[in-house]
């Protein structure tokens, strides 16, 4: 092309172009100068009065340079050629209101993720660096300006999970003023925390450092805790959900219990908790989990309870002092209105059966993590013994076996991070305790987080006996004199390079954290996605690890990965803080990009109705028209891709923008320039 | 009835004369069709592997293509299975059939090798399975009970699988790679008293006896031993080199480490066919090296109730509850 | 194969040995992601007969101490268990590998006891002249020349095993011998390593 005719219409959009070298990110393959010089002369016919180049657009300095061509060129219209929208978008928007230009008039197209960093031969990146700038100098005329959605806040919240991280959660909230619902899907909350003796690395009793927490919770006046409770249904969107909880019968009533615990004593069944004492105790049908239990209601556990199953017993009704045992309760449905949730749903055990060669399962002394917490818990069923499956040998030897599940592309890749530390816990409890023989087999010692190396320190000084090996196998097969009656680990001791056969008495498995069985369920519920290994995925992993994809819901503790109380309760709180910053703003903006369905168009066909993920759109009976819900739609564009009436458009997403881009990016638009 | 391909081995002409006698009169009850790949030749077992690799595969593949024509020319339905009753057979058709679709280059080379021949063979035409696995999910343990006419009750024995059957396992057939429980189904299916043999999917030696007899000798020391602390009548295997380990070097074993086992080791498809109430002769029995009929000699009495003595980690404990074992959760 | 994009500087002209191995390898070895954790070497029923555990074979790989690791008698002890394949934690083909050493120090001749090259090449003679193996040659040709003094312990179970007819005096030959001889001649030149 050598002659460019004159428009007839000379455009009435005044465009700046900025080009980025971010440093020499986009510069080192892009010839920014050349590509800022053909903006300029080539697009001019398209609007560009001003085209220019700079180290870093996203500078103070390079912001300043687009401020001043709006204020002093009048420009109506900014394209930024730099990186990519999710990471500058805001920052442009933001300086073109600043200069009294609507933020919704700039666009920022990327040349450097989608050309510098993808592309080697310089020449052709240059000239697909026009294309897109192209592409960004067509779509931007059609921009027209937007004002940002304000939404309400509803100031309750609603904490799912009553572990540590779903209660400091509950507890910034409610001491802030604001009311919250605690949901847990068991009788107490506590998670798992309840279950440790103690904690490492400063060996913190758990009971007495979580109990204080835990009926702070209970009773603070601006918590409704709901135990023995799950959620069923979410609707709404960010400052206004609507969720359904199902309250499951306990058959006690709370106003009359006063938690004497004459019905557990008596309830003549007994069952294995495979909760809380993980397996290694028992509980009645009638229960609360442990004695320091929040609430103090003990719930029938109905498909236990033999009046359940076979309509005979009721002893507890009748040896309850306050008469408070109530078979004929029925499940509830409650429906609160909150505008914020934080998920605390925490984690499960890797269950190290299916690591048969360790032979949990099959040989009675080989133990998990969770029964070994039990084992030393002073309210376990042992009172705090460490002792064998009989229930009164004490081990004289003990093995403890790190990353069980974990590090395994057999079973989880992830190093679970908490189970040095743990393991290093136990080898401390089994010598203090037992004065027993400990060895520690480990691939890696990780100690990360403050005070944790200096207790591995303690625990070398102490004299366990660590060894480094994956152990290969746990076997009762005795192969040599003094292997007999022992449970024998056989390893490979790297470091001095020779196959070893430890006989021991008992075998602790350090099984990992994974995400909860029904992760992908809850996941569901609230809208919200799981990685492929099923732990919630956040926003941002560095930069906001406690909000997700979805407006107004958060996540803290171990639901999004493991980790170690501190973590745990530090996100719970960081959770609290984002919500309450949305509560105290009392609105949020939203976005303006929003499906519109133009009723003049729409077949009334319904399609739409369902496809939206967010529930957005409704029929409206009258009208025969769908209606698409601004404060719901997330603009996905899922609705303006399926609709066949061609009804439906997306704010900043419309055909003619779309189209024209791609003629830009084709660059068509030479024709008309 | 479903026709089954079938590689026998080397082997079941020669050392496992009763593994080939006893299955067989077992397939015979059992209505099971193998019907034997014309012409195969040896699967080179575990020894050309460590010379060279292309002709190594090269000689699997030749079975495997001629297991394959042979499957087209029948036409049959589920003939497209390859049924093979020596471990190192089946696991090294396994292997290739694996291997040359995952090393897409070793595919090409083997089938340029078989060009020369006039064969070619595309992985994933076959199913290669063991033979125990066909009996346990193709004809089912309740088949098996029903045939059985003279129970094996009071008869102690060792279920024996040896490595390569449950291991590496390329298709996921087996329960556990450690502990599988197929073959102690199938011997409790006939009335025998099953030990939870700790050992059964340990090495014999393979061709160790040949090589470095005494790391052989301590393998096989080692199960006979652990058979032993169990109070086993019989070893009962699946493998004609593990039966071959076992009880052919048994003596050799006990010279060597002045020791004084005597467990006879058979073919799980010998005690099948007893179970079944054919005549031990016809079964290959007989050709034991270690004498198996004082032990058959047990069948009928009372079991002797014992478990290892000291074994007291596995002892039904009174205290605390055990896990349960959960093998629907096994994940693989 | 040479080690061609190795520095000129590196001392080691084996830094790739590790690769040479891997493509020697039948599957996809992945030695290149072993953690040294020794799973492997904690599970080899032969370990104690073993000059290095299978793990520390890898980190000599990875060294590139070829001459070492070809000389190590490891892979000739491994018993094919498969227990390390099944258990290592990032799915290195363990058992393959030993195999593509054997043959790499077959190639080499650094193998320091030549009973197992020895009986393995005796075994795929027979298979190369048969079609099938032939446990009777093998056992008295392998036994007089590397266990004489075995011998007359095993007399009893040889006999057993003849008389049993469990033991054939004579080969059996397949029809296809001739294609079969075709197809592993051409193999032969189709191999991977040089
Ligand atoms: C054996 C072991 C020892 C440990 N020792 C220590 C230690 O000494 N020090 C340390 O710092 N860390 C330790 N940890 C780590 C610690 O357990 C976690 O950091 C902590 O428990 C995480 O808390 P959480 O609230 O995120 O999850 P959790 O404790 O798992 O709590 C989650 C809660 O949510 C509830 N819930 C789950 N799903 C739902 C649902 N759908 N609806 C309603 N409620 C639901 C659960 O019932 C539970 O109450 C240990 C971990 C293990 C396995
Ligand atoms: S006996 Fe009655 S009052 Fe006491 S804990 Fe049970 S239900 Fe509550
Ligand atoms: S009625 Fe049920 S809960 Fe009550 S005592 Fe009987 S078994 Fe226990
Ligand atoms: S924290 Fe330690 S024990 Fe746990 S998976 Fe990681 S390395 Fe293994
Ligand atoms: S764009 Fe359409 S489908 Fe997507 S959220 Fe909005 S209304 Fe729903
Ligand atoms: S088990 Fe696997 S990862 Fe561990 S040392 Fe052996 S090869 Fe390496
Ligand atoms: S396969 Fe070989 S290296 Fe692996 S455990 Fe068995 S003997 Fe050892």
């Amino acid at each position: 092309m050598t002659t460019q005719p004159q428009d007839p219409a000379q455009p009435k959009e005044k465009i700046g172009v900025y080009v980025c070298h971010c440093g020499s990110n986009i510069a080192g393959i892009v010839d920014v100068a050349e590509v800022r010089e053909w903006a300029g002369q080539r697009l001019a016919g398209r609007g560009v009065t001003v085209a220019r180049d700079y180290k870093f657009m996203c500078s103070s300095l390079g912001q300043e340079l687009i401020e001043k061509d709006i204020k002093e060129q009048g420009l109506n219209r900014v394209v930024v050629a730099a990186c990519s929208p999710h990471l500058h978008e805001g920052t442009f928007r933001t300086a073109c209101g600043r200069a009294g230009l609507n933020p919704y008039l700039c666009e920022l197209v990327s040349i450097r993720e989608q050309v510098s960093w993808v592309h080697t031969d310089k020449h052709a990146a240059t000239d697909k660096a026009k294309a897109v700038v192209s592409g960004g100098v067509e779509r931007v005329r059609h921009h027209t300006p937007l004002e940002p959605l304000r939404v309400a806040i509803h100031p309750a919240t609603l904490v799912v999970g009553g572990g540590i991280a779903g209660i400091q959660a509950a507890l910034e909230l409610a001491d802030a003023g604001k009311k919250v619902y605690l949901v847990e899907r068991e009788p107490s909350i506590g998670g798992h925390m309840a279950q440790f003796d103690k904690t490492f690395p400063t060996l913190d009793c758990a009971a007495c450092i979580l109990t204080p927490r835990m009926v702070s919770a209970g009773n603070h006046p601006n918590i409704t805790l709901l135990t023995w409770s799950e959620v069923t249904e979410v609707h709404g969107y960010v400052g206004n959900f609507t969720v359904k909880i199902k309250q499951r019968a306990r058959h006690v009533k709370t106003e009359l219990c006063t938690g004497c615990g004459i019905c557990q004593e008596k309830c003549p069944k007994k069952v294995i908790d495979d909760v809380y004492e993980a397996g290694l105790g028992y509980r009645k049908a009638v229960y609360t989990p442990f004695p320091q239990a929040v609430p103090k209601y003990p719930v029938i556990d109905v498909e236990n309870c033999t009046y359940f199953r076979k309509g005979t017993c009721r002893a507890c009704e009748k040896l309850c002092p306050t008469g408070a045992i109530d078979f004929a309760q029925k499940d509830e449905v409650l429906t609160v209105q909150v505008g914020n949730i934080i998920l605390a749903t925490g984690f499960d055990l890797f269950n190290p059966q299916k690591v048969t060669q360790y032979g949990y399962g099959r040989l009675a002394n080989v133990f998990t993590s969770l029964e070994f917490e039990r084992l030393t818990n002073a309210a376990g069923p042992t009172n705090g013994a460490i002792v064998l499956r009989d229930g009164k040998t004490v081990p004289k030897s003990v093995g403890i076996i790190h990353c069980v599940g974990s590090r395994d592309r057999n079973f989880n890749n992830y190093c679970s991070a908490i189970c040095c530390m743990q393991s290093l816990k136990f080898a401390h409890l089994v010598k203090e305790r037992t004065g027993a023989t400990v060895y520690n087999f480990y691939i890696d010692i990780r100690t990360t987080a403050k005070a944790y190396d200096e207790f591995y320190q303690r625990v070398l000084e102490e004299g366990t006996l660590f060894v480094r090996g994956r152990v290969a196998e746990v076997t009762d097969a005795a192969r040599l004199p003094g292997e007999e009656g022992k449970l024998i680990l056989q390893v490979e001791d790297t470091l001095a390079g020779k196959q070893r056969r430890i006989p021991v008495d008992m075998v602790v498995l350090s099984a990992g954290l994974q995400p909860r069985a029904d992760a992908k369920a809850t996941a569901q519920v609230f809208g919200l996605s799981c990685s492929a290994d099923g732990w919630f995925i956040e926003k941002h992993p560095k930069l906001d690890p406690v909000a997700t994809m979805t407006e107004g819901v958060f996540i803290a503790g171990c639901i999004s990965g493991p980790k170690d109380i501190p973590a745990s309760v530090a996100q719970g709180s960081a959770a609290a803080a984002r919500v309450l910053s949305t509560i105290d703003k009392g609105e949020i903006t939203l976005e303006p990009v929003r499906a519109s369905i133009n009723a003049t168009q729409c077949s009334g066909c319904r399609i739409c109705n369902t496809l939206c993920p967010f529930g957005a759109i409704s029929f409206l009976e009258a009208d025969r028209v769908s209606e698409v819900n601004p404060a719901l739609c997330q603009g996905c564009g899922t609705c303006v891709a399926a609709c066949p009436a061609g009804a439906i458009s997306g704010t900043g997403f419309s055909n003619d923008q779309i189209l024209s881009q791609i003629e830009g990016l084709l660059m068509l638009n030479m024709e008309y320039a | 009835m479903t026709q089954y391909l079938f590689y026998p081995g080397c082997a079941m002409e020669s050392s496992a004369r009763a593994y080939a006698a006893s299955l067989a009169s077992v397939a015979r009850t059992l209505d099971l069709d193998l019907a034997e790949v014309k012409d195969w030749n040896c699967c080179g077992a575990t020894e050309y592997l460590g010379i060279n690799l292309i002709p190594a595969y090269a000689l699997i593949g030749r079975n495997l293509a001629l297991a394959a024509q042979q499957a087209k020319q029948q036409n049959g339905s589920g003939a497209h299975t390859l049924v093979a009753s020596c471990s190192a057979c089946y696991l090294n058709l396994a292997k290739a059939d694996h291997y040359m679709a995952e090393r897409p280059v070793l595919g090409d080379r083997v089938n340029e090798a078989l060009a020369v021949g006039g064969l070619g063979y595309k992985p994933g035409t076959l199913q290669i399975r063991h033979l125990l696995d066909v009996l346990i999910n193709d004809i089912g343990i309740s088949r098996i009970r029903e045939k059985v006419t003279r129970p094996l009750h009071g008869l102690r024995v060792a279920p024996y699988l040896g490595c390569m059957v449950p291991r590496p396992d390329y298709d996921h057939r087996w329960s556990d790679h450690e502990q599988p429980d197929e073959l102690d189904r199938v011997l409790r299916a006939l009335g025998a008293e099953v030990i939870d043999f700790p050992l059964k999917s340990e090495c014999c030696g393979g061709h160790m006896p040949q090589i470095s007899p005494n790391t052989a000798f301590e393998l096989i020391r080692r199960l006979l031993q652990g058979a032993d602390q169990y109070k086993a009548d019989l070893i009962v295997t699946v493998c004609p080199m593990c039966q071959m380990n076992l009880d052919a070097y048994q003596d050799e074993t006990n010279r060597h480490f002045h020791t004084r086992y005597r467990l006879p080791t058979v073919f799980f498809t010998q005690v099948m066919g007893l179970a079944f109430g054919e005549d031990p002769g016809a079964l290959g029995f007989g050709s034991e090296i270690v004498d198996a009929r004082p032990a058959l000699a047990r069948i009928g009495t009372a079991p002797v109730a014992a478990e290892p003595s000291g074994a007291g980690p596995r002892a039904k404990a009174a205290g605390l509850p055990m896990p349960g074992r959960r093998p629907e959760e096994r994940e693989r | 194969m040479t080690a061609t994009d190795v520095s000129p500087a590196e001392p080691n002209h084996n830094l790739r040995f590790l690769e040479e191995v891997s493509a020697a390898t039948a599957g996809v070895s992945r030695l290149e992601m072993c953690i040294q954790c020794g799973t492997c070497g904690g599970s080899c029923p032969s370990a104690d007969d073993m000059d290095h555990t299978p793990r520390m074979l890898f980190a000599m790989i990875r060294a590139g101490m070829r001459d070492e690791a070809l000389r190590s008698n490891t892979p000739w002890i491994c018993v094919s268990c498969y227990h390390c394949v099944v258990r290592c934690p990032q799915d290195v083909h363990i058992a393959d590998v030993m195999y593509t050493l054997k043959s790499m120090a077959v190639r080499a001749k650094l193998y320091r006891d030549a009973k197992a090259p020895e009986f393995s090449q005796t075994f795929v003679d027979a298979i190369e002249n048969y079609g099938r193996s032939f446990e009777f040659g093998l056992a008295t040709r392998h036994y007089l020349r590397h266990f004489p003094l075995r011998l007359p312990g095993m007399a009893p179970m040889g006999l057993g095993l003849l008389t049993k007819q469990r033991m054939s005096m004579t080969p059996h030959r397949i029809d296809g011998i001739d294609q079969l001889k075709a197809i592993l001649a051409r193999a032969k030149e189709l191999e991977l390593t040089s």
